[in-house]
């Protein structure tokens, strides 16, 4: 069925298979690759974009689902070249290492803060439960995360 | 991990929704957030024929104070349940519960009936409303009906609702004023509880819901009983698990499940009496 959605600002009107995931749309039909597919089984987090303003798992929603609606990616959140603050504390506080889940920790972190302007860290800690690091770099996302909502 | 084709179908309201359903009857299931029926698609575990969206019927998204209950539409999300001021003021236990639902991305677009409606065990709410004595409005061709949520799970992953039936609303009886108390015991932050307790105390009655102790969401009735006679936390919780048939499985033996179901208990009455 042909779907109409607005990724990164921009509509796109695509024509799907009712069983293709959003993650795969997004990937694959629209070519927008910075959203990875770690666990697929929708524990690990680094497929997170946003849906209309909040976090969710791109894997484990259809693309019919997102018909209609905004979608953002990690490569919608930089503006005119400047990186959103959330990218550029992560940059500061070296908050990866290989770098994979980074895109969704970046994204589901944009929305913990959007909801909790100041979080404590144990509320960050919390926040971030649905992403995993497999390189055991939380202590620098959660600086990182802390940075932004000073 | 590409779930099996499927013909999809958007419902618009419950109507149109019911419509669906009794043409395809039960090759059709219900999509809510989703997020308990894609995963086990993914996994091939279900194959739905025809898939009917009902994602998109804004009148099933609701949290009404409804007098003597809260009345709370089946396809209100989680985060909007968990973060609503009256559910925070007149069921404290939901919106903690609610808390402990898988992450705050599952919560986003996962929903409560959804979540009631498939029937899992090891979820969390459901141990919420059988400690609420919830009851449940099921939509169907002829009708709608209550069901009292003792006689809504009736095994793995099965429950009450006809295949022809949806489930619209959840009522959770007022209890201002009672004490409460959620326990999830798990190994990693977002995983399902290997055993969960939900616990609510008023004037010397308590309804306490188990997590995971048995093929479908079970209450600790002999536990329950104790309480009722006058038994101490301590006491009471030594019967959680009589009755109780949990599984044995990678995380957890029946045996440390039944050990958990009685000491999670106690904590739930101690700190739900404090």
């Amino acid at each position: 069925m042909e779907i109409s959605v607005k990724i990164n600002g921009e509509e796109h009107r695509q024509e799907v298979e009712p069983r293709t995931l959003l993650v795969h749309f997004l990937r694959d039909q629209i070519g927008l690759t910075g959203t990875n597919i770690g666990c697929d089984t929708s524990s690990c987090g680094a497929c997170t974009v946003h849906v209309n303003g909040e976090s969710v798992k791109s894997c484990t929603m259809f693309a019919v689902q997102a018909d209609g609606e905004e979608v953002l990616t990690i490569e919608g959140l930089a503006s005119n070249g400047e990186l959103h603050p959330m990218q550029e504390a992560f940059r500061q506080c070296h908050a990866l290492q290989c770098g994979y889940c980074t895109p969704g920790m970046v994204m589901a972190s944009v929305s913990l803060i959007q909801e909790n302007p100041n979080p404590t860290e144990a509320e960050v800690r919390e926040g971030l439960e649905g992403n995993l690091c497999r390189c055991t770099g939380y202590h620098n996302i959660v600086k990182a995360v802390m940075e932004v909502a000073k | 991990m590409i779930p099996a084709a499927f013909e999809y179908i958007r419902a618009d309201s419950a109507d149109a929704a019911l419509a669906a359903l009794a043409e395809h009857g039960d090759e059709a299931k219900l999509l809510a957030g989703g997020h308990s029926l894609i995963p086990l698609m993914r996994f091939r575990l279900a194959r739905p024929e025809v898939i009917v969206d009902v994602g998109r019927v804004d009148d099933l998204k609701y949290i009404n104070d409804a007098g003597d209950h809260l009345a709370i539409g089946a396809l209100t999300r989680h985060s909007d349940v968990e973060t609503s001021d009256l559910v925070k003021a007149e069921a404290p236990l939901l919106s903690a519960a609610t808390s402990y639902v898988g992450d705050p991305q599952v919560r986003h677009r996962g929903t409560i009936g959804g979540s009631v409606a498939h029937g899992d065990p090891a979820s969390d709410i459901p141990s919420v409303l059988l400690a609420f004595r919830a009851t449940l409005i099921a939509q169907g061709p002829g009708g709608t009906r209550e069901i009292p949520v003792d006689d809504f799970f009736q095994g793995f992953l099965e429950t009450d609702l006809a295949p022809d039936e949806i489930l619209t609303e959840i009522r959770l009886p007022k209890a201002a004023g009672a004490g409460w108390s959620f326990q999830k015991f798990n190994r990693r932050a977002q995983d399902w509880a290997i055993v969960g307790v939900s616990a609510l105390v008023q004037n010397g009655t308590a309804g306490i819901g188990l997590v995971n102790m048995d093929s479908t969401p079970v209450r600790a009735a002999a536990a329950e009983a104790a309480v009722a006679s006058g038994a101490s936390p301590a006491e009471a919780a030594e019967s959680a698990a009589i009755g109780c048939e949990p599984t044995s499985d990678l995380n957890a033996s029946v045996e440390y499940r039944q050990h958990l179901a009685r000491v999670l208990t106690r904590r739930a009455l101690e700190e739900a009496t404090a």
